[in-house]
């Protein structure tokens, strides 16, 4: 170092410094002091009381279940809700004795049974602080039952929750869907999930389950030694799920399912101009207050192995070839395409040879020369294979999937696709070429084609509001529980399909006719005061074999459609209505229960316009 | 000061030395706990920090091999680095826990506000040394190293880091105080202090408002602070007189502790070893910093005598603000445990720290 001298200090200087370090030595001195008498009062005085809220976990974190949102229709009405439930809780840690603990329990509780035989759910990543719930929403008598024999059931608790409530039992049950409990993949999925949690499996319910959900909150409870609950030492609050309000009326669902009767199949009603479901019913059907707190075995499986499967949204999920449904698209298509004109007229005896073989009309003696407005109303196969033909399998396909049939809808809801065949279908599928005769049944609506109740409804609302197709949808809004709302869905048009006036006027009349016409096919769904557009099918299972329908067997027997829109000026909604192994036609079948629908419909809009205008329209 | 120097081995501070190497020890040994999983392999945590602990001792070695005298004049380019550094944080920093605080190199994330302790220390033991003027340090004559503290202070609050803004604040105060502050000058200080609280009030986020609020009032929220605090005692006290032996804390193996590697680690280190342990660990710390004074009382200068202070300083206010927080007497400020906290920056500028009164105290006898 050059300059010692500068960096060396006098004396001085530094020992004005000790005294000060001194005084830093005492505060350090103090502090620790402090620091070691707090440890002492901690862990020596306090030390049992800590030692006992750890060591014995006399801290039990208690979940708090949010509350699940609701559901309301397009009314207001409460499709979903929640009611209450009493659950009995086994806290494990404090049962002395399990066996006769469980034993007293099960002379109340008959389940209590199961875990004395081990059947019980057995869990190893449960915390031992928590409790298992052995029984949920135990009736009155029970209740007073355990309550008051409380001494001689230690760590036996009974706790209070809310159970999912569908207010209207089975109605639309297919849409609501149901929950159930969470499963290891779904847990894995989702942080938020944990075992034993009630989360949304089909339909609505799993569709918004992220919305309806809400956040669950948590308790930390210091109990004491028989699990009572001393004090809340930390809360954090639960927050309610989001409501969902529907599109779905209910009481026009009310009315469309009794139309239905027992009846397999499906009815889907849409707002022509909006795409919203206005009613959507599938038979067989289920009561999803069945899942409501984790479903029964036996339940699970009477429901699972129903030939008829009842779980089975048939509206979104069940394909079926749609019959001579499929004719005023297929009319719409020859016109477009120059191969016919409204005038074209051709001569139905009753069959069409070709290939070899004769395709027949479903009318034996035939129709006679018609044209196109008389084919659509009296169904006429064989005008419709000469259309077929002149089209051929690529225009045919083309203009059907302009209606987006055989499309994916892309709803939040599981939905099938369906089929439209063609060339390029028929090699990938079959690896072979196509067959001119292939044609012949792909124009009736037969043989490959597949379409869903809701493609058909769909499909059915473009041919009323002029070629817009809507994506269907189910909520309107998702609001919180406070009923500030949090999103709002409005109607959403996949494609418009340009089609001439005069073309639509002609199929639209076509259709008209089939109702109101002398020979009309669906003169069952005549209204008196509405007009009505409509179309029956009769869509095969099998190759005609027998001649007598009674000897077919059910799962032989022919599928029933009838598709509709009403007032023909104006329309306001569409439906389709499917009617599995009816054995007899759309026209005598399923257009009985669309006229019940429409009827339906227009009797309580014209009674709500009287108290306040109409079935709500969401704006678009 | 070039080459290798024998006295350097000769008149080495085993006494201090061995202390810290203790200390480090113990300290891996509460962080294995702290971050034991049940599984047989060491958490990958832990072997970060048994990395840094190695870069640790290199950084010890290095503040001790370079005369103290030679520090002394680079003071103002090593604190200017910190600054440099902690300038940066807010520009390419990254985010954690709300805060951005830590800089990427490599694989490890640096916090500088840590090695801004180090900065700080030599730019303000430097100008307490060279400027004495007689009689003590009136206010106006400390308004320059106040600026050297202010400086990070606000870039630290601005993270916000406000455990390390209080720590760079006690550092300022201590240096101070030893180096002659008027105790005219002190009270002043101390009634300004007082008078801005409500200020520093008003900055905090609110979530250390919160803290502050159920420090005073528990029982308003049992939500966030107030949660800590009741599972903190809950764990320290549990431990009772011999602990519940190593691995075996239930609270600290429940996770009923938050941050239980970090801020809480002290009570993971109560509740396995007990009042003796945690009193064991306490008196270490206690002999480290009587040791540390000692080395200033024997410093031949006002340098190597404000640097002891400093070192020790530092060491002691962050252990008073942790432990203190651990067993529910202060609030929760997120502050290091010296050598237990898990936390490479943290441990580092401990052990360079450490190595500079090495090195004050093993050069005491050279002139």
């Amino acid at each position: 170092m050059d300059n010692q001298s500068e960096f060396f200090a006098s004396q001085e200087t530094l020992t004005a410094c000790y005294r000060r370090i001194g005084v830093i030595s005492l505060i350090v001195l103090f502090v620790f002091c402090a620091l070691g008498f707090r440890l002492w009062q901690l862990q020596i005085v306090e030390g049992d009381r800590f030692r006992m809220l750890s060591e014995k976990n006399r801290i039990r974190l208690k979940r708090l279940p949010s509350i699940r949102g609701l559901m309301l229709d397009r009314t207001g009405r409460v499709v979903v809700g929640n009611h209450p439930s009493f659950d009995v809780i086994l806290v494990p840690e404090d049962v002395q004795d399990r066996l006769t603990t469980l034993h007293t329990l099960a002379s109340y509780l008959p389940e209590a049974t199961d875990f004395l035989e081990g059947k019980a759910p057995r869990n190893l990543r449960r915390p031992a602080y928590e409790g298992i719930s052995v029984a949920r929403d135990i009736s009155w008598d029970t209740l007073a039952a355990i309550e008051s024999h409380q001494l001689d059931l230690p760590g036996v608790t009974v706790e209070a929750s809310l159970k999912r409530f569908y207010a209207e039992g089975n109605l639309a049950a297919h849409l609501v869907g149901y929950i159930g409990e969470v499963n290891q993949t779904e847990i894995a999925e989702n942080k938020r999930y944990r075992q034993g949690d009630l989360v949304g499996k089909v339909g609505l319910e799993k569709a918004w389950e992220e919305d309806l959900r809400g956040y669950n909150g948590g308790q930390q409870i210091e109990v004491d030694a028989t699990g009572r609950k001393l004090r809340v030492l930390d809360e954090v609050k639960t927050q309610p799920g989001y409501n969902l309000h529907l599109t779905l009326d209910l009481e026009l669902q009310e009315q469309v399912e009794q139309s239905l009767g027992e009846a397999e199949g499906s009815v889907v009603v849409l707002a022509v101009e909006t795409g919203e479901v206005l009613a959507l019913a599938s038979r067989p059907t289920f009561d999803p207050n069945l899942f409501a707190l984790s479903i029964k075995p036996n339940e699970w499986r009477t429901l699972v192995e129903d030939p008829l499967r009842p779980l089975t949204n048939r509206a979104l999920r069940g394909q079926y070839p749609p019959g001579s449904t499929f004719k005023p698209f297929m009319a719409l298509a020859g016109l477009e395409e120059g191969v016919i004109t409204p005038e074209t007229q051709f001569n139905c005896q009753g069959g069409l040879p070709f290939g070899g073989r004769t395709f027949r009309c479903w009318k034996r003696p035939g129709h006679g020369q018609v044209n196109l407005k008389q084919a659509l109303a009296q169904s006429c196969d064989v005008y419709f294979y000469k259309v077929g033909l002149r089209l051929g399998i690529q225009n045919i396909a083309r203009h059907a999937r302009r209606f987006w049939l055989g499309q994916d809808l892309k709803l939040q809801l599981e939905a099938a696709s369906g089929v439209i065949p063609d060339v390029e279908w028929k090699r990938r599928r079959f690896d072979a070429p196509w067959y001119e005769g292939e044609t012949l049944s792909v124009v009736i609506g037969q043989s490959y084609v597949l379409t869903t109740p809701l493609q058909m409804a769909v499909a059915t609302a473009a041919l009323a509001n002029g070629g817009v197709i809507y994506r269907p949808f189910f909520v309107t809004q998702v609001s919180g529980a406070d009923g500030a709302s949090i999103q709002t869905y409005s109607p959403e048009v996949i494609t418009r399909i340009t089609i001439p006036e005069e073309h639509l006027r002609i199929v639209q009349d076509g259709m008209r006719e089939v109702v109101h016409g002398e020979r009309g096919t669906g003169k069952k769904a005549l209204l008196p005061h509405v007009e009505v557009a409509g179309k029956t099918g009769t869509s095969q299972v099998v190759s005609r074999i027998h001649d007598e329908e009674e000897e077919v067997p059910r799962h032989h027997r022919d599928h029933a459609w009838f598709i509709a829109f009403a007032p023909v000026q104006n329309p306001q909604i569409a439906v389709a209505c499917l009617i599995e192994h009816a054995g007899k036609g759309g026209g005598a079948v399923a257009a009985p229960v669309v006229r019940q629908v429409l009827e339906a419909y227009f009797r309580i809009a014209e009674q709500r316009n009287r108290e306040n205008g109409g079935i709500r329209q969401t704006s678009g | 000061m070039v080459g290798f120097d024998r006295r350097l081995v000769e008149h080495f501070d085993w006494v201090l030395f061995c202390l810290t190497v203790g200390l480090l020890g113990l300290g891996l040994l509460g962080l294995y706990s702290a971050t034991y999983d049940g599984s047989p392999q060491a958490s990958p945590q832990f072997i970060r920090q048994l990395t840094w602990a190695a870069v640790g001792l290199c950084g010890m070695g290095v503040a001790f091999v370079i005369d103290y005298r030679r520090l002394e004049q680079w003071a103002y380019l090593l604190y200017g680095a910190a600054l440099v550094l902690l300038v940066l944080v807010p520009l390419i920093g990254s985010f954690g826990g709300g805060a951005r605080r830590w800089l990427y190199v490599g694989m490890f994330s640096l916090q500088p506000a840590e090695f801004m302790k180090i900065g700080l220390l030599l730019v303000l033991a430097r100008w307490y040394h060279r400027t004495v003027p007689p009689g003590g340090y009136g206010i106006r004559d400390i308004l320059a190293p106040a600026a050297f503290f202010a400086a990070p202070a606000i870039l630290v609050l601005w993270q916000p880091n406000l455990g390390t803004a209080i720590t760079l604040g006690l550092l300022f105060l201590t240096l101070t105080f030893t180096a002659g502050l008027r105790l005219r000058s002190l009270s002043v200080l101390a009634l300004a202090g007082g008078s801005i609280l409500p200020f520093i009030w008003a900055y905090l986020k609110p979530y250390q408002q919160q803290r502050v609020l159920s420090f005073l009032y528990p029982d308003v929220d049992p939500l966030g602070a107030g949660y800590h605090m009741i599972q903190s005692q809950v764990t320290v006290g549990s431990g009772m007189v011999w602990g519940k032996g190593f691995l075996l804390g239930t609270q600290n193996r429940l996770d009923f502790l938050p941050e239980k590697h970090t801020d809480f680690v002290f009570a993971v280190f109560a509740e396995e070893w007990g009042f003796v342990g945690a009193l064991g660990l306490l008196i270490l710390y206690g002999i480290l910093l009587a040791r540390l004074l000692v080395i200033a009382l024997r410093a031949r200068e006002r340098f190597g005598l404000l640097l002891s202070v400093g070192v020790a300083g530092v060491i002691f206010w962050q252990i008073v603000i942790n432990a203190g927080m651990n067993v529910g007497a202060l609030p929760v400020v997120g502050v290091p445990l010296p050598f237990l906290s898990y936390g490479g920056s943290s441990l580092l500028t401990t052990m360079v720290a450490v190595g500079l009164a090495l090195n004050v105290s093993t050069r005491r006898v050279f002139f």
